[in-house]
Formats: C-alpha cells, structure tokens, sequence
C-alpha cells in the first residue's frame, strides 16, 4: 500500500517566545509502518507530535494526514485519525474512573451508549485491564495506568498511534510487557522516547532529529548501531548492541536485527 | 498532623469508599438524601436536649457494622476534626451558670447540658459525613448531586479535583518532603519559603492543565464532558430511604428514651 | 475558621445553603454563556492545587504558630470571580466530606464566608480597582492584603452571626466578635502576603502563564459596586424572611435573638403553626398517660427553657437518664453482635 499516511513538508514551528524548534523538517510515513523518534532533550521530538494531531499548527510547510491537509479547519477531523498517548498518565486519564476515561473518546465520537460500552469491554480486554473498570485511575499502578491510556486512545480507533515516551515511568515488568504489547498490535505507529532498546524491538524505521532537523532517516538497526551518529547526537547506543560492539560472547542475539 | 499523615489518611477513607457492603450498594442519591435529613434531624433539637438525642446513634453504629468501617479511624477522624465547636461550646458553661437539678440533690449548671448537648450533635454529625464518603465512592456522591439537580460545571469541577487530589497532593509531598530535607529539623518553613513553594507548586498545576487540555482535545473534547454514569435506585433503595425517614420522624416526634426509661422505672415499682 | 453542623439551626443552616446553592447554579449559567473550554481543566486542577497546597504548613513569624493557604483570593484572581468560586465551592465540598470539615448542613454556610467575600467583594470590588493590571509588586501586596484582610474579616463576621443566630452557643455578641476578629486580622494578613508572593512569584519566573490563563477578563467586567450592593440587598430580603418564617415554624433557632429583641424568650404566636399541631399530635398519641408531657415535650420545653428549667421535674430527669443507659446498652449490643456476624460469615 504507497498510500500515504502521515506526510511533513518542509515544515518548521516558531514558539511565541522565538525558539525555533522545527526547521525544515520533512518526512513520509505509510500505512502499518512503525517509526522510532530519537534525539537529545530539547531536539524537537514533542513539538513534531504536537503537531500530528494538531495541537500546533506549523509556521510554515505541509502537514497531511491521510488525504487532510491540516489546518485550522481540519484538526478536529484529524484528532479522530490520530491516538495520542502522552508521557505521563496522569495527564492523559483525566476521568474519575477508568471506564469513564476510555469511554471518553468514543462518546465525544457521538457513538451510541451500547456501542460505547462494548468498545470500552473489547479495548480494555486488549490492553489486560478489563478487571480495573470500575476502579479510580489513582488505586492504578503506573504499569496499569500506561495500559489504560493506551486503552483510552485506541478506543477511539485511529488511523494512527502516536506515543511520546510511553516507557519512562514504567518498572522493567511493565515496560517488558509494554513492548511485547506493542510488537503485537497491528496499527501504525509512531514512537517518541530515550529509549532506544524499545526503539529498536518496536519500531523497524527510526528518524533522529537534532536541533530542529532531521540528520538521519532509516532503518533503526542501522541507525541505532551507528555509535558516530548517535553520540553525535547526544545518545548512545541500545544497551543490547552495546554487549555485541563490547564483543560479548553472546554474539547470536544479534540475530535480531540483523535478518 | 503532618502532610503524610493526611494524605494516607484521605488515600485510606477512599479506597474505604470502593469496598462491596450492603451499605455500599445503596444507590448513592439515597445515602446522600438520608444523611441530609439525619444532620437536619439531629440539629434541629432544642439546646438543652441531651437526652432524646442518644437513640439517634443506632444510625452511626448500624452504618460502621454493616458497611465494616473500621470504628477506630471513625473514631480517631472524629478527634483531629475542626475543635472549633467544642472550642465555642466550652463557653456555655462559663456562660450559662444556672443551677438545674438533675436528680434528687444533684445539681449541675445549664450550661453543661447544653454543651453536651453540643457535644453529641458535633459526634452525630460529624461521623455522618464521614460515614457518607466511607460508604460511597466519590463519583457517586458526585452522580448523585449531579442527578439531584446540581449544574453540571459545578459537578464536573468535583470529578475534575477528584481525579486530581491525589496527583497533587504527592506532587505537593515530594516539595515538602524536599524542604524538611534541607531544613533539618526546625519544623515548619518562614513564610518566604513557603510562598516559593508555592509558587512552584503553582506553576507545575498550571503546566498540568495545559497537557490534560492537549490530551483532552486529542480525544475529541469540545467543551462538553460527556457521562454515561447510571444509577439504579431499587426497591430496597426505597426502603432504606423511606425507613430512615420513618425511623428519625419516630425519634423526633417521641421521647423513646424517656419513655423507655419511665417504662423501666414503672416495672420496678 | 469552619463553621460546623452541631453550631447550627436548620433554619439558619437551609438559608445559607439557599443562598449558596443560587449562587453555584448563578456562576454556572454565566460559565456556560462564556465558555472557554480551556479553563474546564484549569478549574479542577487548581482545586487540587488549593487543596494540596492547604496541607502544607508554614511557621507564621514572631507567634510561631502554622499558618496555610485560605485560597480563595488567589483563585478570584487567576480564574475570575464565576470560577473561581465554583472551585472553591468544590474544594470545601471534598473537604467536608474527607475531613468532615464543618459537616454537610454547614457546608453551605462555609461556601458562603469563604467564597462569596473573596470572590464577589475582595476581588472585584477591592483588588481589581487597587491594581488596575499593574504589575508592581508593592501595588499587589497593598492591594492582595487588603483584600484578604477584609474578606476574611467579612467570613469571621458572618460566622458569629451564624452562630447566634443559630442559638446554639451562650458567647455573647462582643466577646464572640472579640475572639473571631483578632484571629482572622492575623490570617488575613498572612493570606494576603502569601497570595501576592505567589502571583509576584509566577509573574517573574513564567509571566505568560499568568496571561495563556483566560483569565475571563469579560466575565469579570459584569461586577461592580452597585450590582453587588444591590444584590446584597435582595439576598437580605430574602433571608430575613426565609428567616422569620422559618421562625415562626421553628422557634428553637432563633430563641437567642428574639430574646434580645423582645426580652424574653417566647412569643405569643409560637403556640400557632407546626408547634401546636404537634403538640396535639403528641398528647393525643401518648401511650403513657401519666407522662409529663408539658415539661418535656420537645418544644414546649425549648421555650420554657430559659425561666423554667431549674424546676424540671426530677421524676422526669431520672427516667430520662434511664432511658439513655438503656438504649446506649442496646445500641452497643446491636452493633457487637453485628459486628461478630459479620466476622464469622467472612
């Protein structure tokens, strides 16, 4: 399928206060592909999420998604084609329970109450959480609270998922299942984070942006084994290939990646 | 009480409130109606009522068994709660010296009936609220009001501080814990610390609030929180409710006690 | 300073709910008339931050006594009067049900000390006209401290009035203005320092966040002196006679100042109305006739409670006690047996 799903053109964001922080930035992302964004604090990760639902709009270039330019006009239509899962959870489970919060989405939809619940049922199912239903999002652990945010945004079943860091707060278990959770889900994706090993086991393309540019566009074990670029880049390595380029003798779990 | 003291405190009373009794299944509109009508019952005796007001904690003491809360915390809640009505009832006494005989020879001043009196009302009241969100999950309370005809923007403001009590209160934890870090030992901060910390707490709130708009916009929000909470009000619901009514016009309009004791004293003779 | 259940009459008590429940269902329709959809979760979270921020302690100089945010001004001040007193509406709401703070009848008279005077006096009518959208940090001192100040002199004012008016208390009018005034001189002050400190704080070190808030500038243009004074009036109109009515049909709560006004505490017109009836009601339905009824009767001995308590009948008195041990001992029994019930069904 060359249809394309996500395309930047040349596109570049001033903040109110000056900053620069997107300049000239393009790339294409197609359907059921999955893109790791990589790059040091500050590099402009957040601000080209921001603007893929719209929640900024760019100073100059072109935004598509789908076959919607963004605008002004379009960013409402857009928000239902892109699932947003933000950093921290909190933010992003904003209802007193969980069901409340997962129903959210779909009932600003305008689907129907039987319609809704059996969505909510069907994507807490997905994400393992169908038991916390009726809990508050405070009695949650952080691993559940990831999982129901997740469950939240695909709900509203978008085109595309679009996550900014979804492993920082998670405890090694959690963020394990997370990424196991991630391999399997069939969707587009497109991954913000520092994490670079979950980068390189979910994502198979990974783009670096520095300054506001991207320096590099490609496949992410090629990437992401390029200890020049990433230093470069104020990153390093993932610590998997670290033990390889260390000369560890368990050279065979490179496999991986390299098929 | 220290700021972690309170804030396990409240984390404990809610996840009292989430817990499967008899008492928590009521439809919450009916707890909320109830205990209304039991605080204004309560109050509406007479100053110098001491006696006809001791029936009245059957209510307390059938809530905390049915629904197993546990007494302690009640109890324990009850002493830290505001002393301001004890503060301003200690005055009665000081006040109101009027001799009154209590029994053959016993005389006592009006003013400590009346104090008592103030007593009991404060204890009946107060665990009545505490019972109220012991036995009903916050939403509830909520759905309730919100089905009871308070507007929407109002109810909404509760979920919304609610949902976030408990993220800010940590948030608030992890900048005094800071504080009391670096202050070693001297209790409490000057005021300039105070308002920094403040300030940053400030800060942070509002920073929240623009993500949770951003997360709420990406889910479709356009100004209106949608809610699909239902609320059951069944039969024994209406049961409840109706004896509870029936049961505190019962104790309002007769002086059980008195007549209890009068019955008594009548069999001894 | 809380005002609590066990202080209050119903009348005063269901007024004060009236008038702040009209209030909340007022800044609600103005909310949705000139919704910006942004401050829907702005409102909430700065509840909590109010609430988390009252748990945090300070030491108030020279008393060495701890000292804590009130927050109303502040909330006036960032979110305009119509929000902010919903929030603060809120804030009290969680906190007499967590902390059973005051309880759930006085909750409307706490809404009304410290909502209505900060957001509806101290801001529009006193710190908005001082600091006319300056940003000298002294300008908002003077102006943030004076209107604390007052606003919780008007919330102290109003609890002493509450509280008598209720008849609950013996404090005598000056020596209750006494005790509240004072202290709340102090805590105004106090709030006055730390609401301005923080606004100067925010001011210096994110100013745009101070002006990204929608701060319903147009919504708070609506306030001004006459409104307010006018409103002031009808609301008093009406709770004058939602007062006497209620008084004529309860005479209880009111017993204090119909003392002071009349020099005793009964009024030929209180035999009339729900008194009388029940009282019929009561004799009629005696089944114990040779109970004192007259002497103990809930509301006759209200009203003669005054002259006549010292000459209640000790008869009475003892069955009374009696009674009270007895229904304590099978109330403690219920809730054992209850108690071990449910032990061993789980």
């Amino acid at each position: 399928m060359s249809h394309h799903l996500v395309a930047f053109d040349s596109v570049s964001f001033c903040y109110p206060d000056g900053t620069e922080a997107l300049n000239g930035v393009s790339f294409r992302i197609i359907h059921g592909e999955s893109v790791g964004i990589v790059g040091a604090n500050g590099a402009g990760k957040s601000t080209i999420l921001m603007h893929m639902n719209g929640y900024l709009l760019p100073s100059s270039g072109i935004i598509t998604i789908g076959d919607l330019q963004l605008t002004k006009k379009t960013r409402q239509e857009i928000r239902r084609k892109v699932g947003m899962v933000f950093q921290n959870p909190d933010d992003q489970l904003f209802m007193p329970t969980v069901f409340d919060d997962v129903a959210f989405g779909p009932l600003n939809l305008g689907l129907p109450e039987e319609k809704v619940r059996e969505r909510v049922d069907e994507v807490l199912k997905i994400v393992g959480c169908l038991s916390l239903k009726d809990k508050p999002p405070h009695h949650l652990s952080s691993g559940q609270k990831s999982s129901v945010a997740i469950a939240s945004v695909i709900a509203m079943q978008p085109d595309i998922l679009v996550m900014d860091e979804p492993a920082s707060n998670l405890d090694p278990k959690s963020r394990r299942q997370l990424i196991e959770f991630l391999k399997d889900f069939e969707h587009t994706k497109v991954i913000a984070s520092h994490d670079l090993d979950l980068i390189l086991d979910v994502c198979k393309r990974c783009i670096v942006i520095r300054d506001g540019r991207i320096v590099a566009d490609g496949l992410s074990h090629e990437i992401l084994s390029d200890r020049g670029l990433l230093e470069e880049n104020n990153l390093e390595l993932p610590l998997s290939l670290q033990r390889v380029a260390y000369g560890n003798d368990k050279i065979m779990e490179g496999e991986r990646w390299t098929t | 009480m220290t700021f972690d003291e309170e804030y396990f405190n409240i984390g404990y009373l809610d996840r009292l409130s989430y817990r499967d009794t008899v008492v928590h299944r009521l439809d919450p509109r009916g707890k909320v109606i109830a205990t209304m009508i039991f605080v204004i019952t309560v109050i509406s005796y007479p100053k110098y009522e001491v006696i006809p007001l001791v029936p009245f904690f059957i209510f307390p003491v059938l809530l905390i068994t049915l629904s197993d809360t546990p007494f302690k915390f009640v109890l324990k809640k009850m002493l830290i709660v505001s002393p301001f009505a004890v503060f301003i009832g200690i005055f009665n006494p000081l006040f109101d010296t009027r001799a009154v005989t209590l029994a053959d020879g016993v005389l006592i001043s009006a003013g400590w009936i009346s104090f008592l009196s103030l007593l009991i009302k404060f204890t009946l009241t107060t665990s009545s609220a505490l019972l109220l969100i012991a036995t009903t999950s916050f939403p509830g309370i909520c759905t309730a009001l919100q089905r009871l005809g308070v507007p929407a923007p109002f109810t909404s403001q509760l979920f919304f501080l609610y949902r976030y009590i408990f993220v800010l209160m940590e948030e608030a934890m992890r900048i005094v814990r800071a504080r009391d870090l670096r202050s070693f030992g001297s209790r409490g901060t000057d005021i300039k610390v105070f308002v920094r910390l403040i300030g940053i707490l400030f800060v942070r709130t509002v920073e929240r609030a623009e993500r949770i708009y951003n997360a709420m916009l990406s889910r479709g929000f356009r100004g209106h929180i949608p809610s699909m909470r239902q609320l059951r009000f069944t039969i024994s619901d209406a049961i409840f409710v109706f004896l509870t009514i029936a049961f505190l016009s019962a104790l309002r309009f007769f002086n059980i006690t008195e007549m209890i004791g009068r019955f008594v004293q009548e069999l001894a003779v | 300073m809380h005002m609590a259940d066990a202080l209050l009459s119903p009348a005063v008590g269901a007024t004060f709910w009236a008038g702040t429940l009209g209030t909340i269902a007022y800044c609600s329709k103005k909310l949705k008339e000139n919704l910006d959809e942004k401050l829907i979760p702005l409102m909430g979270v700065l509840g909590a931050f109010i609430f988390a921020a009252q748990m945090i302690n300070f030491t108030i100089p020279v008393t060495g006594s701890s000292g804590h945010l009130g927050g109303g001004l502040i909330l006036a001040i960032i979110l305009g009067p119509y929000a902010a007193f919903l929030v603060m509406a809120s804030v009290l709401t969680v906190q007499a049900l967590f902390f059973a703070d005051g309880g759930l009848l006085a909750l409307g008279c706490n809404i009304w000390n410290m909502g209505i005077y900060p957001c509806f006096i101290a801001y529009p009518l006193i710190y908005k006209p001082l600091t006319k959208n300056s940003t000298s940090n002294g300008r908002i001192l003077f102006a943030s401290l004076l209107s604390a100040v007052i606003g919780l002199q008007l919330g102290a004012f109003s609890v002493v009035i509450q509280t008598l008016l209720s008849g609950k208390s013996e404090l005598p009018f000056g020596t209750f203005l006494l005790l509240m005034q004072p202290i709340h001189l102090g805590i105004g002050i106090v709030e006055g320092i730390v609401t301005a400190g923080v606004i100067s704080y925010v001011r210096t070190v994110r100013p745009e966040l101070l002006e990204s808030i929608p701060a319903s500038r147009p919504l708070a243009a609506g306030i001004s002196l006459k409104n307010v004074l006018v409103t002031f009036v009808i609301l008093a109109a009406i709770t004058g006679g939602a007062l006497s009515w209620f008084a004529s049909t309860f005479p209880d709560g009111l017993e204090w100042s119909i003392e002071k006004v009349y020099g005793k505490a009964e009024l030929p017109e209180q035999e009339h109305g729900i008194t009388a009836v029940l009282k019929g009601f009561q004799e009629k339905t005696a089944f114990l006739p040779d109970y004192t009824f007259k002497k103990s009767e809930n509301e006759a001995k209200q009203e003669e409670a005054a002259p006549s308590w010292p000459g209640v009948d000790t008869g009475t008195s003892l069955s009374g006690i009696l009674g009270a041990v007895i229904v304590l001992g099978v109330i403690m029994i219920i809730g054992v047996s209850i108690r071990a019930i449910r032990r061993n069904k789980s």
